[in-house]
């Protein structure tokens, strides 16, 4: 029997898309408190070296300006590195802003001044005379990969890649080989809400903080440990996210100067940063690859080499899977593997959508292509002869894998079967035909998260818990798996998150929330059922008297019997006669984490598929991404409208890594040139074309509950080099630098 | 961003006066490249001129049978007009090639003449620029270059102009009419901007104080056969890395005239008159439109990372010239080029 109050599984709109569209959703800039004062950051022109002068006298008498905070008379709050380590901070010294009078990357802060007006600030920054002590600096990577390391530390979780059996033996027991270098420069994640916080001082060192973040803890536990705040103190909310692609993970510096004007001003104040400076802190590393892969004659592999050098800071070693995954996805015996890290006068990079998945696969499905050649099969069927069964390297068992699914669905939907190899074989009119595919794998993980559930007395329920919502969909999905586990229509549910007030929850990232926060929702909700249920039993209702919580339902706003539906009790109903105005039930995270301490006993992943075409002119050598078909299996999809939408952004993207996306460095200035959105390409509408997304069909009982996997990264795995792949069948031309601009085809 | 004063001008006179008046005064058309510049500091009025209210919006046919195109008139207001669209397509093209719909409703004809160049390092006060600080050097030079210029360079400054529109005005011969402080003067299209040699801070010919009122088209609008094509880092929304407006006038497969102007290679709308020589009288053919590139490239000379423009734009022009030749005929392969939504 269909319920009207089923909701999981139904494509539903976003339940704050008309907050969003009637634009009463607020973001962090947009808090206008009373007496606010405007903070504009100074960036730094040189990329190394150290402040010699700071002469601030003409600024301060700007009539308006409140302070000009630098080194200088920044007070020094926290003494310990720890106190400044987010809980995704990696390895190493975290940065701290106008700390001293080094300078260690280009566009780094500088100093921060304080106005009545932005409009003044920004003038005064203008103006603000400092001089600086140049020192030589490194930025170029592919200079230092000598110097580089195996990162001892790293960020929590990170875990050295593992080689197995012997790649030289495998390489030897090859008839077919390639071997390739590849890269990738660096990627801002420029979501298009900027950086902005905004402190409303509410006397007595209270703060309310609103903040763009990707996590309302993670900002809280930083400003605690920094500035000495107790939590009641600082109050973080961001029920609001333009964006962030992991830019949010980790608080940036304009939370740290908008708290510190704050507590030295006594006022309210917000630091909002410029398009420009959203490159001046985290981005997807620059990253440069070797594979080499052997296969016996039968086209089953018998060698993989994945090694991979990637650019960190000079203070901390970020560090993220991008060669790893190469041991999982394919079944081999012998497979090699290293990870290292070259530091430059840069920024630490910081996790961007699928960070190291999506850098590794380029080249590992590049790679795969070029095997699959060099092996003459087809490189779908190639991929299938080396399907894997059983993880490899973390020998488990999958907990369930749908990949072969994606392989059949995604080839039927896109016609794979008909391309003919040949590359330039296929034509229209004058156009060159390629079809590519490539695919990945990615993590299905799961964190404890607290949900607290409250009916009340009209029979409306609030679901809460401080996760964020960076424009995936989770108030939607939250609100639909709380409207089903109560059994309630949607329109009677509301989810809160953003705020740290409500119970503690992860930050967002890692394609967990859904998993996290979802599965929690469900048991908050079940607590909620057992105290209903006791409340109908205190109410003397005989049908539920000798009931037990598997006995009953909660469907169509009534509590019923499995046994009889046609008993029940409307929930409202019970809370009033409860005598309080809500009733409220808040899950318990202690199993999740006793289960986070054991071995795990299956290999949890997502995987997909990816199809491309692309059309190239022949003569001018532009590219066209004409149609795409994505087939992601990644267990139980809550809502496959904002799933496919999450699929979507992620193949305009993957289209954006192939062709068109890279930050700029001139080495000579240590500085991103093409720091602004006008030359740091991103598709418009008129790049991207047919997007098909298929999810397909993957039930797993063992990964969480819920059988979530969870869809915000995979489907960007495989896109860029799918796109590489079908260009190479097009022209015969193996890009493997990327972006593929057209210099690179002519 | 300094503070800066504004009047919005009602008379000609009074603007060209106004800005006399003012040391550091500037004109403001759309304000979509002014705005910018001021933003990033490059540019610092202390005061503006607005112009919108001067009455030079309109576009309208001269005796000449030609088009008189209103300094204030919008990129989209032109692009859009019934006379363009049906006497000036190349026009039309050019314009809709550029920036996006937002902008061009903004921006001003006048405005686009005069919008400065999309240099990195002329947008970046970090670095030095001899077009923004005389005198400081070129740090294009030997840097990226991916949108500077393979043509008429100097030890100076490589930055190209990044117009569209204005490559189509040079390749229709349009005359620019300005009012300055010593009255009105025309200025043919090929002279008004110029070659970067020891004076890049200076764009163009226009004196001090001198006002863009108008642009004159003249009758000829080859609107049978012509391209413009505009070759960017992604389909749009993106300035040209190399962009060819053709026009051609045919007697059956002769050229009997023909234009070739180039934008994202230089300093300045490139038109190559001795290239347009070569086509004159030829039969319109693969080998002529390759001999006339090549004769256009000939001095062409690339920056490093910009090498690969005199190759694209060799074959730009060849194609440009084959898509004006086969107007009538179905353009298949270059559909994506000129789809500009
Ligand atoms: C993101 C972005 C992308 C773009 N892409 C493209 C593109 O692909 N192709 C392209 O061609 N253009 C592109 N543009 C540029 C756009 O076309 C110009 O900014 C616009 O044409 C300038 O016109 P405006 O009226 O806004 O000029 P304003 O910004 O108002 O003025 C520009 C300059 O002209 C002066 N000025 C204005 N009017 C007059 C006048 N009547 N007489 C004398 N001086 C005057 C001003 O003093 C100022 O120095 C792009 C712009 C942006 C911001
Ligand atoms: S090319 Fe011209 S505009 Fe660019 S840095 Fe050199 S001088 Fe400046």
């Amino acid at each position: 029997m269909s319920l009207i109050t089923d909701y999981i599984g139904k494509p539903t709109s976003r339940v704050d898309g008309p907050a969003k569209v009637l634009g009463t959703a607020k973001y962090a800039a947009e808090f206008n408190v009373p007496n606010l004062l405007y903070g504009y950051v100074v960036s730094s022109p040189i990329a190394k070296g150290k402040i010699t002068k700071i002469d601030s006298e003409k600024v301060r008498a700007l009539p308006g300006v409140q302070e000009v905070f630098t080194h200088e008379n920044v007070p020094n709050y926290a003494f310990l590195d720890r106190s400044y380590k987010d809980d995704v901070a990696p390895g190493g010294s975290p940065f701290r802003p106008l700390h001293d009078a080094e300078i260690k990357y280009s566009l780094q802060p500088v100093a921060l001044i304080v106005a009545d007006t932005f409009e003044l600030a920004r003038y005064a920054a203008s103006i603000l005379h400092i001089e600086y002590e140049e020192a030589a600096h490194e930025t170029e990577l592919t200079k230092h990969i000598d110097e580089a390391y195996e990162p001892g530390r790293g960020k929590t979780g990170y875990k050295p890649p593992k080689s197995r059996g012997n790649f030289g033996r495998g390489w030897k027991e090859g008839v077919a080989h390639m071997e390739g270098q590849f890269s990738h420069h660096a990627q801002h994640h420029n979501p298009m809400e900027m950086f902005a916080s905004t402190v409303e001082w509410l006397g007595d060192k209270k703060l309310n903080i609103y903040d763009k973040t990707q996590g309302v803890f993670n900002s809280q536990q930083y400003v605690n440990k920094v500035f000495g705040l107790s939590k009641d103190q600082a109050r973080v909310i961001s029920k609001y996210t333009g964006g962030g692609f992991g830019s949010g993970l980790r608080p940036q510096y304009q939370l740290f100067m908008a708290v510190m004007a704050s507590l030295q001003l006594e006022r309210s104040v917000r630091v909002s940063l410029t398009r420009q400076q959203m490159f001046s802190f985290g981005h997807r590393p620059e990253t440069l690859q070797h594979v080499a892969l052997a296969t016996a004659a039968d086209g089953s592999l018998t060698g993989m080499n994945h090694f991979a050098v990637a650019e960190t800071s000079q203070f901390e070693d970020f560090t993220e899977n991008v060669v790893g995954w190469t041991g999982t996805l394919y079944d081999c015996k012998n497979v090699k593997l290293g990870y290292r890290l070259a530091k430059l006068d840069v920024f630490s990079p910081l996790d961007m959508r699928a960070p190291g998945a999506a850098s590794g696969s380029i080249a590992l499905e590049i790679a795969m292509d070029e095997m699959a050649y060099a092996a003459g099969l087809d490189p779908l069927e190639f991929r299938i002869r080396n399907y894997s069964d059983f993880d490899q390297a973390q020998n488990l068992p999958y907990s369930s894998k749908a990949l072969r699914k994606c392989y059949a669905e995604g080839a039927a939907k896109f016609g794979w079967e008909q391309r003919t190899p040949e590359p330039g074989s296929m034509r229209d009119g004058n156009l060159l035909v390629g079809w590519g595919m490539g695919g990945g794998i990615w993590d299905a993980s799961k964190q404890p998260a607290v949900v607290k559930a409250s009916l009340d007395a009209d029979g409306h329920l609030t679901v809460s818990s401080g996760t964020n919502d960076i424009g995936t969909g989770t108030y939607t999905i939250m609100t639909q798996i709380a409207a089903e586990s109560m059994g309630l229509p949607i329109e009677a549910v509301t989810f809160v998150l953003g705020d740290t007030t409500l119970p503690e929850s992860p930050l967002q990232g890692g394609s967990w929330t859904a998993a996290s926060v979802g599965n929690s929702v469900v048991e908050a909700c079940n607590k909620l059922g057992e105290a209903l249920l006791k409340q109908a039993q205190k109410m003397d209702h005989a049908t539920f008297k000798d009931a037990k919580i598997d006995d009953v339902q909660f469907v169509n706003g009534q509590m019923r019997l499995r046994t009889d539906l046609t008993q029940g009790i409307v929930l409202r109903d019970i809370v009033q006669a409860s005598g309080e105005p809500k009733m409220e039930a808040e899950n318990s995270t202690v199993l999740t984490k006793l289960e986070m301490l054991k071995p795990p006993k299956y290999s949890m992943h997502a995987h997909n598929a990816v199809f491309v075409e692309v059309k190239v002119d022949p003569d001018l050598m532009t590219v066209h991404v004409t149609r795409v078909v994505n087939a992601v299996a990644a267990g139980r999809i809550i809502n496959p409208k904002t799933a496919r939408s999450q699929v979507l952004g992620s193949v305009v993207w993957g289209i954006s890594s192939a062709l068109m996306e890279e930050s700029v460095m001139d080495h000579r200035f240590g500085r991103y040139m093409n720091h602004n959105y006008a030359e740091y390409h991103v598709p418009v509408n008129a790049d991207i074309h047919d997007i098909d997304v298929i999810f397909v069909n993957e039930e797993d009982d063992k990964v969480n509950p819920l059988g979530i996997k969870g869809i915000g990264e995979v489907g960007l795995l495989g896109v860029a080099a799918a796109v590489a792949n079908a260009i190479y069948h097009a022209t015969g031309k193996r890009v493997r630098d990327l972006p593929i601009t057209i210099d690179k085809l002519l | 961003m300094n503070s800066f004063t504004f009047t919005q001008a009602t008379a000609v006179e009074a603007a060209v006066q106004d800005k006399a008046a003012h040391e550091g005064a500037a004109y403001i058309g759309g304000g979509t490249n002014l705005i910018d510049l001021m933003k990033e500091n490059v540019a610092r009025p202390t005061h503006l001129i607005g112009l919108k209210n001067l009455g030079l919006d309109n576009i309208e046919n001269t005796p000449d049978g030609g088009l008189r195109l209103g300094a204030l008139a919008t990129n989209a207001d032109t692009a859009y007009h019934p006379e363009v669209e049906k006497r000036y397509p190349l026009l039309n093209q050019a314009i809709l090639a550029g920036a996006s719909p937002q902008l061009r409703n903004m921006a001003t004809d006048g405005g686009n003449l005069m919008q400065r160049t999309r240099c990195y390092y002329f947008y970046d006060l970090a670095t030095p620029c001899n077009k923004r600080e005389p005198g400081s050097g070129c740090s294009a030079i030997g840097g990226y270059t991916r949108v500077h210029a393979i043509l008429g360079t100097s030890e100076q400054c490589i930055a190209t102009h990044p117009s569209d529109m204005c490559v189509a005005l040079a390749a229709l011969d349009a005359t620019v009419r300005v009012s300055g402080p010593n009255g009105e003067r025309t200025i043919a299209f090929e002279d008004f901007h110029r070659l970067p040699g020891n004076t890049p801070e200076r764009d163009n010919n226009l004196e001090p104080g001198e006002l863009i009122t108008g642009l004159d088209l003249p009758a000829k609008g080859f609107e049978k056969n012509f391209s413009y094509l505009k070759l960017r880092d992604r389909t749009s929304y993106a300035f040209a890395l190399v962009s060819v407006a053709a026009t051609l006038e045919l007697d059956g497969t002769t050229i009997k005239d023909a234009r070739l102007a180039l934008g994202g290679v230089a300093h300045k709308p490139w038109r190559d008159k001795a290239a347009e020589a070569l086509l004159i009288g030829q039969p319109a053919t693969a080998d002529t439109f390759r001999r006339a590139a090549a004769k256009v490239l000939e001095g062409a000379k690339g920056q490093g990372t910009n090498n690969f423009k005199i190759e694209l734009a060799k074959r730009a022009i060849v194609r440009a010239l084959k898509q004006a030749t086969e107007m009538n005929q179905a353009l298949d392969a270059t559909a994506f080029q000129n789809s500009n939504p």
